[in-house]
Parts: C-alpha cells; structure tokens; sequence
C-alpha cells in the first residue's frame, strides 16, 4: 500500500480526511510540499467552498500544474467534493471558471426550485463495475455538502449516480483519474471503505 | 432520494459532555468521543456539540475537543455556543469540525454570516434562530427572535431574520421553538413550515420533540430537512435507531 498524499493548499480543514485514511489502517499525509507531492504514489485533491476560489489558490501554488503532470505519468488522482469538479473542463459558479481540464465537462448549479445545498446522506447508484466500490453495497449512503455537480461530456466516466432533482454524476473515474461529490471522510465505514480502495489501487481506478 | 437526518445535540462544557447520552456509562460518561461514537454506532446523521465553557481559554478548550472527536468519528459534527468572530471560528474548524452555528454574534454583527461565507462557505455556516410566538394561541401573529435562552426579546422577525441570514450567506437554519423547547409537547410545526418555506436552504427544527410522531410531523407537514434533539435521547426515552425505524415505517427517507 503505498503513500497518499493530501494537497495542501490552503482552503479547507484537511485533518479529517487524513484522520479517515489513518482509521482504514494507510499511511496518508498532509502536504503543501512540491517535493512530497511530487514523490507519492497517490494524491487526494480536496476542495470547499467556492470553485473559483480554490482554483486560484492552487494555480498560486503551481500545484495545478503539478497534479496534471503527476496525473500525465498515471499516478492515481482522487478529487473530493469541490477537488471533483475541479477535474473538469470549466464551472458555472460566478460566470464561467476555468478548471484543471483534465476531464470534459462543465460544473453546474442546482436548480433553484431545490433545497440548495444538497446536505445530508443520499444515495449512489453503482452504474458500472468499478474497483472503489469493492465491498461497497450498490444503493450505500453517503454524505454530501454541495451546491454544484458535475456534468461530464462522456458518460463513460460517470461510474456512480445520485439523485436530486436531476441524476448526477457523483462518482467518476477515468484511466488514473477519479472523483467522488460526497465526503468519504464524514461517510461512516463506506466513506473508510472507499479512500481504502482507492489508497489499493495498483494505478487505475 | 436525500434521507432526512436525525442530529442529537450534546451540551458541553470545558471539553466534557454534561448533557448527551445518561446511561452510556461503560467507558466514560463525560467523554464527547465515547458519546459521539455511540451516537454514530447507532445511527445518528449528524453531532451537534453545544459549547457553554464560560472559561477565558474557551477556544483552546474546544479547539482541543474538536481535534479529539474529529480524530476518531467518520460523521459531519457541528459546534456552537459563543462563536464570535472569523478567528474562533477558523480555529475550530481547522481542528476538525465540518459546521458552526452562530446565533447571538450573528444578530449583533450579520456581516459575520458573510465573512465566514466568503472564507469557509456557505455550508458550514449554521444559522441558529431562538423563536417565540407573539401570541403563544396563534401562529399567525408570527414569531420574534430571542436571545439569552429565549428571554430577551430582540425585535426581530423570525422569517425576516431567517431570509435575510439566507442573503448573506447561511448555508443551514437551525430553528428552535423557545415555547416547545423542554415541553416534549412536539415541534412549533407552524414555525417550522414557515421558516422552510420562505428559504431555499435546509431548516433543522428543535424544540420539543418527546414522541415519535413529533419527528414524523416536522420532517413532514414542517418542511424540515432535519430533526435535532437533545434531553429525549439524552434520557434514553428513545434510541436514534427506534426514530429511524419508525419513520421508516411511515415512508420517510432515512439512513
């Protein structure tokens, strides 16, 4: 089982998610570091709040460049909440933000006929066979803080579902390249489950 | 489909839980993390920590039963109860916790709804409404807002307050009924259902809960998103999982 490293770069409490993968028995850490984020073998990209916000703060770093390298020599990539919309191509939050592109697809607001956010536990349909949903029951509850969801150009990536409102893509995963809408680390045992998944994969999700 | 929470609200004080769970005694009573486990075991959606530690280290106090909860229960956890200004509030949630609540700092300063907004998002800002009908007999005279535990009036309107505290940036009300709250007499549904149909964010009602239905009414005819209730499961009168089992049985959408 090799390192995960958590991105370190400035927004957002990052002590839980490393608390998360610390109970499913790996070694994960907390990181702002260009060399440590260069050198593990997997990296979690979190992200809270607004889009916009979060992409700045990590462009300031340079780290958006650092994570589509690292994703360019196949590391593994797991994107949590706003760190998932982050991977695609533009959000509609404040105008149109640029994302790091590195899957097609815009992110969108809810419809204002909603509850907005979306908080509490929902459901994910498993839409196809995935290796982070082993040990997971199809149906499971997790949850999610959000007021935006992803719509991906291709629905290949799109490996897990969830309504409200529309049916979304809360969980993705591409080659290297996954991202899941909920907080595993606040998601009991099937949060756990999930980030130890991801922490075995070999380098494909 | 989004489940409806149950949240049970834990009083603390100086880093030791002084109402939560009565009988859990087998490790220790006092401890917010044997209790917040054991909430979570059973099935509760959500913690509410209410801090009342009047000390003057108050913020290192929680700061430090933040990290220790945050270390060890895999649920969203949400802390009020004297949260005054960006600071604390940034403190506390670097230690781990995923919401505050703010209710008397944010009627004196609203702009804290928003600076906290715009520094940590909208959804873990909780805004907590202390409401009291202006005429206990008939809801439609409306409510005010209060402070002090439900004994100074702050001539608010509660749905004012709760529309505005949206604008500026709430990302969740917490709503609590100063005329049911203790009376186990059921939540203020009037309140309830006018609150949540004014705003578009999601309405925890409290005050009142002390049968099964009372949850049922509120997370139906209420409009609420969720229930949080303290002494009720503090006295063991009922398990989360016996909640969840019976709205479940009414065909209401739990974890």
């Amino acid at each position: 089982m090799g390192q995960v490293a958590i991105i370190d770069y400035g927004v957002g409490n990052l002590r839980s998610v490393e608390k998360a993968f610390a109970a499913t028995g790996c070694e994960a850490v907390v990181s702002g570091d260009e060399k440590e984020l260069r050198e593990a073998e997997r990296l979690v990209l979190p992200g809270v709040g607004a889009f916009g916000a979060c992409m700045k703060a990590l462009s300031e770093r340079g780290f958006d460049r650092l994570v589509r390298e690292r994703v360019g020599e196949g590391t593994p990539l797991l994107g949590v909440c706003v760190g998932m919309q982050l991977l695609f191509d533009e959000s509609d939050e404040f105008g149109a933000t640029p994302g790091l592109g590195l899957l097609r697809g815009k992110v969108r607001r809810f419809s204002d006929e909603l509850v907005v956010p979306h908080v509490g536990w929902n459901r994910i349909d498993q839409i196809r066979e995935n290796p982070l949903f082993d040990g997971v029951a199809n149906g499971s509850f997790l949850y999610f803080v959000h007021s935006y969801y992803c719509e991906p150009a291709e629905k290949s990536v799109v490996a897990g579902e969830t309504e409200y409102g529309v049916r979304y893509a809360s969980i993705v995963a591409q080659e290297n390249i996954c991202g899941v809408q909920f907080h595993p680390e606040k998601s009991q045992d099937v949060g756990l489950r999930l980030l130890q998944n991801f922490a075995r994969l070999n380098s494909r999700c | 489909m989004l489940a409806k929470r149950i949240i049970p609200c834990l009083d603390v004080d100086n880093g030791r839980v002084v109402k939560g769970i009565r009988f859990v005694s087998l490790v220790d009573a006092g401890d917010p993390v044997e209790q917040g486990k054991r909430y979570d075991a059973e099935g509760a959606d959500e913690l509410t920590f209410l801090d009342i530690t009047a000390s003057s280290d108050k913020r290192d106090i929680v700061a430090d039963l933040v990290r220790r909860v945050a270390d060890e229960v895999f649920i969203p956890f949400t802390v009020g109860g004297g949260l005054r200004t960006v600071e604390d509030i940034r403190t506390i949630l670097r230690a781990g916790a995923d919401k505050i609540t703010l209710n008397t700092a944010a009627l004196e300063t609203p702009e804290l709804i928003s600076a906290c907004a715009e520094t940590f998002g909208s959804q873990c800002v909780v805004v907590a409404i202390d409401a009291r009908r202006r005429n206990a007999g008939d809801p439609a005279d409306g409510w005010d807002v209060y402070t002090h535990g439900g004994r100074r009036n702050v001539g608010l309107d509660a749905l004012e307050w709760a529309t505005r505290a949206q604008q500026i940036g709430a990302g969740e009300i917490l709503l609590t009924s100063m005329d049911r709250d203790g009376t186990r007499n059921g939540y203020d549904i009037e309140l309830t259902r006018a609150v949540s149909s004014a705003v578009r964010i999601p309405v925890i009602a409290s005050g009142g809960a002390g049968k099964l239905e009372h949850f049922y009414e509120a997370l139906t005819d209420g409009g609420a998103s969720a229930v949080l209730a303290a002494s009720l499961f503090h006295f063991g009168e009922f398990s989360i999982a016996e909640v969840k089992n019976y709205l479940r049985g009414r065909g209401v959408e739990v974890r």
